[in-house]
């Protein structure tokens, strides 16, 4: 490597060269095994503290090992006087259609945007890529008033109506280009030889595309998921009815009314935490593909 | 960037043998476009970019210079709401040292969150590489990407509590003679508690995507340097820095935006206080139209979050043509 060239001096291994050497791995190994303290111990001992009895909580700290009783109550309580399950639920059925509608949209517009036709392709897929950075802010307002204005009586936001359409639109811009910069890659002979059997350009899509794209399609719809799963914003803003309020919205509740009731926050945040963890560590894979894919959104 | 696709090798293969980019261009469509079926698959996304995106991104600039009561255009201000927005010391406060509000907080997040990240994510990606757990030691830094921004503030206002007893942090100083300390309650610390936690939470994501990029020299080249003598620091600075400084920058333009939408953290932990000042732009943008009720002025905060962010649109739309639009 010529940038090494000047002033490079030979080392060879001496007794004191080793012992240096092994101190410097010393120095690495303490040195990460206090990173994985530091990023493990906070959410470990609010998991301890979610199974420790109320007044134990009161009376000594998690890491008091010596005194620790564990019960199940304090998330028999969160669930059932908190109305967690029924939280829990509200957050499956916000997740799950703010994850498929976006997924199959935009497959479609990017299938239309890598292999299809048409003026101005290339111009609009450059206001996608622009979209991308329009913040939800600037369409608050709007679909919460405006609509109501132009369409007397839609009340998007008593049910679910209004946050599986705003997580939908807010989510196509990156799907449409993450899922476009993928199916750009596919073979181009595939989709010819298929075009001149003549074979329609739903059939492409579905038959050939979507099949060979499992890998992108779950990386994003994973993505998704989690982003949906764990957003609180669009929440707070788009869900006005108590009664459907997903997880993140109930725990900020229990925040606000008993802020020093741990036993009570620490269950509820393992409740909202463990889907998201458990998808982690089995789709591990796919999860960091998404997010790393998803860095630009 | 974009997923990894396992074919993508095979896929250049395929291409290169079938005469390339002739090939790819008669693939990418047909000669005589059929405008129905094009229609069916752009339609769905093409409706609800506009109406969920476009119009209201249009209505919200518009209302941005209306008083706009109850969200809806009833008297034209000008540029009222803007120059109220600037004078607000809530907002922007620069008469004072410390400056204060809620734009210099996002410049406090951007200074400290975003380089502390960076340089944590690099020492920890470079430092893994040497040792056997190194996924061990990826995945539990990763932790914190998978979980609620709400659930992060329940664990960290626990660690930060200001009783001994319960709080991790103060119970440490407390070992050592310390008296507690109000993390989230002193208006001077509580912008540097809420970064901790930001960077807590971020970290992973810089280690996995700064570890790809030191994975890309090949190891053979660093071997080679370091027989040849070169010392651990100039692999360092010479070798690794120029090869990870594209990824860095594009990690750093996503934490800059991320620092811009920061909503979630804030809102939970401390909404704003104690008084103001933890608040961010996108936490004034909610409190002033959906608390305060003053929708035209909420416009026009929302408005100064797209125009912080169109300098950033604009690079990734020339990124983005001059790289792959064919």
């Amino acid at each position: 490597m010529s940038v090494l060239a000047g002033g490079v001096v030979h080392a060879r291994p001496t007794p004191a060269g080793r012992i240096v050497a092994a101190l410097n791995r010393t120095v690495i190994h303490v040195g990460l095994a206090l990173i994985g303290l530091i990023w493990l111990v906070p959410t470990l001992g609010l998991l301890v503290t979610s199974f420790r009895p109320r007044s134990d909580i009161q009376s000594t700290g998690w890491w008091d090992i010596f005194n620790l009783h564990l019960t199940a109550e304090n998330y028999r309580q969160v669930l059932e006087a908190q109305g967690m399950l029924q939280a829990f639920a509200n957050t499956v059925f916000i997740a799950v259609p703010s994850t498929l509608l976006p997924l199959g949209i935009c497959a479609l517009a990017a299938y239309a945007f890598s292999w299809m036709r048409f003026p101005f392709r290339d111009t609009l897929f450059l206001i996608v890529v622009g979209l991308l950075m329009v913040p939800v802010q600037v369409a608050f307002i709007p679909v919460l008033t405006g609509f109501r204005e132009l369409v007397p009586g839609l009340e998007l936001t008593k049910g679910y109506g209004a946050v599986w359409l705003a997580h939908t639109a807010f989510a196509l811009p990156f799907g449409i280009f993450l899922l476009r910069n993928f199916f750009i890659t596919l073979p181009p002979d595939m989709i010819e030889a298929a075009r001149i059997d003549g074979a329609s350009d739903a059939w492409i899509f579905r038959k050939i595309v979507v099949p060979v794209s499992v890998p992108a399609i779950a990386a994003y719809g994973i993505f998704q998921f989690l982003w949906v799963w764990n957003d609180l914003l669009m929440a707070l803003v788009f869900v006005q009815d108590a009664s459907k309020f997903p997880m993140t919205r109930a725990i900020q509740n229990l925040l606000s009314q008993y802020g020093t009731e741990w036993h009570l926050l620490a269950a509820g945040a393992f409740l909202l935490m463990i889907v998201p963890l458990i998808v982690f560590f089995s789709l591990q894979r796919y999860f960091v593909q998404g997010l790393l894919a998803g860095s630009i959104k | 960037m974009g997923v990894a696709p396992q074919g993508l090798e095979l896929t250049r293969d395929y291409r290169s043998l079938a005469g390339g980019r002739t090939a790819a261009r008669r693939a990418r469509g047909p000669e005589s476009p059929r405008w129905g079926v094009t229609l069916l698959f752009l339609a769905p996304a093409g409706l609800l970019l506009l109406v969920f995106l476009v119009y209201p991104a249009l209505y919200t600039v518009l209302l941005s210079f209306n008083r706009g009561r109850n969200g809806i255009f009833e008297k034209w201000v000008g540029l009222d709401n803007y120059t109220r927005l600037f004078a607000d010391p809530d907002f922007i406060n620069l008469s004072t040292f410390p400056p204060s509000g809620a734009l210099w907080n996002n410049l406090l997040w951007i200074v400290f969150y975003v380089s502390i990240v960076i340089f944590l994510g690099l020492i920890i990606a470079v430092v893994a590489a040497r040792v056997r757990y190194e996924s061990v030691v990826k995945a539990i830094v990763f932790i914190p990407m998978s979980i609620a921004a709400t659930a992060l503030a329940v664990i960290w206002k626990f660690v930060y509590s200001p009783d001994a007893n319960i709080g991790l942090l103060n119970a440490i100083l407390g070992s050592v003679g310390v008296a507690p300390i109000s993390w989230l309650g002193d208006p001077g610390i509580v912008n540097f508690a809420l970064i901790g936690v930001g960077i807590w939470g971020s970290v992973g994501f810089a280690t996995v995507i700064l570890s790809a990029a030191v994975k890309s020299i090949p190891a053979e080249v660093i071997e080679s340097a370091r027989v040849e003598g070169a010392t651990e620091r100039q692999i360092f600075f010479r070798m690794i820095l120029p090869m990870v400084s594209l990824p860095m920058s594009v990690l750093a333009v996503t934490l800059v935006v991320n620092v811009i939408k920061l909503f979630d953290l804030i809102y939970v932990m401390t909404r704003g206080g104690p008084g103001t000042s933890s608040q961010v732009i996108a936490f004034t943008m909610f409190i002033q139209a959906f608390e305060a009720g003053q929708y035209g002025y909420g416009s026009a905060v929302a408005v100064t979050m797209l125009v912080l962010l169109v300098p950033i649109l604009i690079f990734n739309v020339r990124r983005f043509r001059t790289s792959s639009v064919t």
